[in-house]
């Protein structure tokens, strides 16, 4: 849904990821953008040229923060710097909402620095809302997680990738960023239906939407960001804001970044899709 | 020699996982075993070994807990995330730390950043803290970068000033006024945690200048494409010329936060290096002057002079 609680209820519209190549051009040119996401990681530091970018951009934009490396599915308890360092952004940011991904990624205090997938059981989603909630309730924020690409699945799992979204995010009470993008690679690599994701999966949970790029290989797809957005994608797209509204929705563009421009251009072609359906619902 | 049975994957043994989830402690089972399959270095193709730690099959081991597809089996699919977590990590390695690279070469970099990895996989959520115990591991296991242990070491422990200069915490800096009535017998000042002091045995910021410097040649010639590739690989072979021995102290700080390096004069490095230890303005003044070869110095002109520059530069702060 646009406005709902999982994204603080704002009715933000198309947004870019704030990314270093871009920031001399966003600093000296202001270009007008709805909003920017940033990498909490990135700014979770203690002082130096970050925070003064961030400074900059927080006096003329709205951020919203996304995180790679909260971990909620890693079985190892929270690191308690990692939440307090996050805490101290968040405040500092004043983030109407914070996301971060359904994966895990570190364990026995090691990091891998990858998303990477559940083992999708019920046992392991009541810990991963448990983990969910308990940052939520330390961190004072909305949180929606995302879904992530993967090249693998575990014989232990017991439910479909989106079943076992729906249980975690239900069992959380919290939001959803979803990723039509991941979706799509995922559908791709494990051979099913991109659709029956899309229509099974708690729609007013939504509070944020990710489009990205990908690349093709022989065997696999893999999720680089660092291509336009794909045709299959932006169908997935269209279905998606049918079924969830106009929800707040950013283009990633990660690697092999062209100009601010071209990204911003790319991202904004989400806005032909938001006015197709409303003169579709309209009509 | 008779191997011992199998527990799990936490060890060196192929790993007996439990086909169910259905506890914490399962799944820590279960992601002890990807992250020890994702931690292994890959073999010289760039692919995943195909022997686990304990010679049994990595096939094996992957169809233990990973499904296969049509396309992949589940040692490919392992594969995937294997490549990826190296890839992601030596291309970390390889871009932060160009001087370590430029002093060992390339593919000894490669090697040298593998074997540390694969000791000190990260402990940090960021990869900026990548390579917070490389210099432990270059003192531990100097056979990496031999012959140029020393150098290789004095880089490192540069290269991470340099990390630690550029978003490192800053307190608020001391002010003439705040020390205005403490005399300097008893006056301790704090340094900015940012500012690192290094005593080094080469001139290693000369040498990482002309090291980027190259890079940055190289990579001109790519962007413009205006010369073939011959004379592109001519460039990159050129190689900077390494430092030769001097002793060399020096100062890693930053200041409107750019990054800056400044070369210190011996009793400099001594007085702020004390200050750095909890001594007093007086004693590390009085300590480093005496201990000092240099006798035609005007020594409370040139105190003046350095307390001036180092205030100004914002490096004092009240001690913690
Ligand atoms: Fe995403």
């Amino acid at each position: 849904m646009p406005a709902n609680a999982f994204n603080g209820f704002t009715e933000y519209g198309v947004g870019i990821g704030l990314r270093v190549p871009h920031y001399r051009h966003i600093l000296a040119k202001k270009p007008v953008v709805d909003w920017f996401e940033i990498i909490s990681e990135n700014f979770m530091v203690d002082g130096g040229r970050p925070l003064e970018v961030l400074d900059s951009i927080l006096e003329q934009y709205r951020v919203v923060q996304h995180g790679v490396a909260i971990y909620f599915g890693s079985a190892d308890k929270f690191n308690r710097e990692h939440l307090r360092r996050l805490k101290r952004l968040v405040k500092y940011t004043n983030t109407p909402w914070l996301s971060d991904h359904l994966c895990w990624g570190s364990v026995d205090g090691r990091y891998t620095h990858d998303l990477l997938p559940m083992p999708y059981t019920f046992a392991v989603a009541r810990h991963t809302a448990e983990k969910i909630r308990a940052a939520r309730d330390y961190l004072e924020v909305p949180i929606c997680v995302e879904n992530v690409s993967s090249y693998a699945e575990y014989h232990a799992s017991e439910m479909t990738e989106w079943e076992f979204l729906s249980e975690v995010v239900e069992l959380a009470d919290c939001g959803i960023l979803l990723d039509v993008n991941n979706i799509y690679v995922s559908s791709q690599n494990h051979n099913f239906d991109p659709y029956d994701y899309l229509n099974n999966v708690p729609h007013h949970r939504v509070g944020q939407i990710h489009i990205a790029g990908h690349s093709k290989f022989e065997k696999y797809i893999l999720d680089t960001h660092d291509h336009p957005v794909l045709d299959p994608v932006w169908k997935m797209y269209a279905h998606a804001i049918k079924l969830a509204g106009h929800t707040a929705t950013l283009l990633e563009w990660d690697d092999r970044i062209p100009s601010f421009d071209e990204v911003h251009n790319e991202a904004l072609k989400a806005n032909k899709f938001r006015d197709k359906q409303l003169a579709a619902t309209t009509a | 020699m008779k191997r011992s049975k199998p527990t799990n994957f936490g060890t060196n043994s192929s790993p007996q996982l439990p086909r169910k989830i259905n506890s914490r402690a399962q799944l820590r089972d279960l992601q002890r075993a990807m992250a020890n399959a994702l931690f292994r270095p890959l073999n010289p193709q760039w692919g995943m070994q195909k022997r686990w730690i304990d010679g049994s099959s990595m096939e094996a081991v992957a169809s233990e807990f990973i499904k296969p597809n049509d396309r992949l089996s589940s040692f490919e699919r392992l594969e995937i995330y294997n490549r990826q977590y190296w890839f992601r990590t030596l291309d970390c390695l390889y871009d932060d730390y160009p001087g370590l690279r430029a002093v060992v070469g390339e593919r000894r970099f490669m090697k040298l950043a593998t074997a540390y990895l694969s000791r000190y996989p990260s402990n940090s959520h960021t990869l900026r803290d990548l390579g917070n115990r490389l210099e432990q591991f270059l003192t531990e296991e100097p056979q990496w970068s031999a012959p140029r242990e020393e150098l290789a070491l004095d880089m490192v422990r540069f290269e991470w000033a340099q990390v630690v200069a550029f978003d490192g915490p800053a307190k608020a800096p001391v002010t003439p006024d705040d020390i205005l009535d403490t005399p300097a017998a008893k006056l301790r000042l704090g340094l900015q945690p940012y500012l690192s002091l290094l005593e080094l045995n080469c001139a290693v910021d000369d040498f990482l200048i002309a090291v980027k410097k190259r890079e940055s040649d190289v990579l001109r010639g790519e962007a413009s494409n205006a010369m073939e590739a011959a004379p592109k690989a001519a460039v990159r072979r050129k190689r900077v010329r390494l430092p030769k021995r001097e002793k060399v102290y020096l100062a890693v700080h930053r200041h409107d936060n750019m990054l800056y390096y400044k070369r210190l004069d011996p009793e400099a490095f001594a007085i702020l290096s004390s200050l750095g230890r909890g001594s007093t303005v007086e004693d590390a003044c009085v300590e480093a002057v005496t201990a000092s070869e240099r006798t035609t110095i005007d020594w409370s002109a040139q105190l003046k002079d350095w307390f001036d520059a180092w205030s100004s530069l914002g490096w004092f702060c009240r001690r913690s």
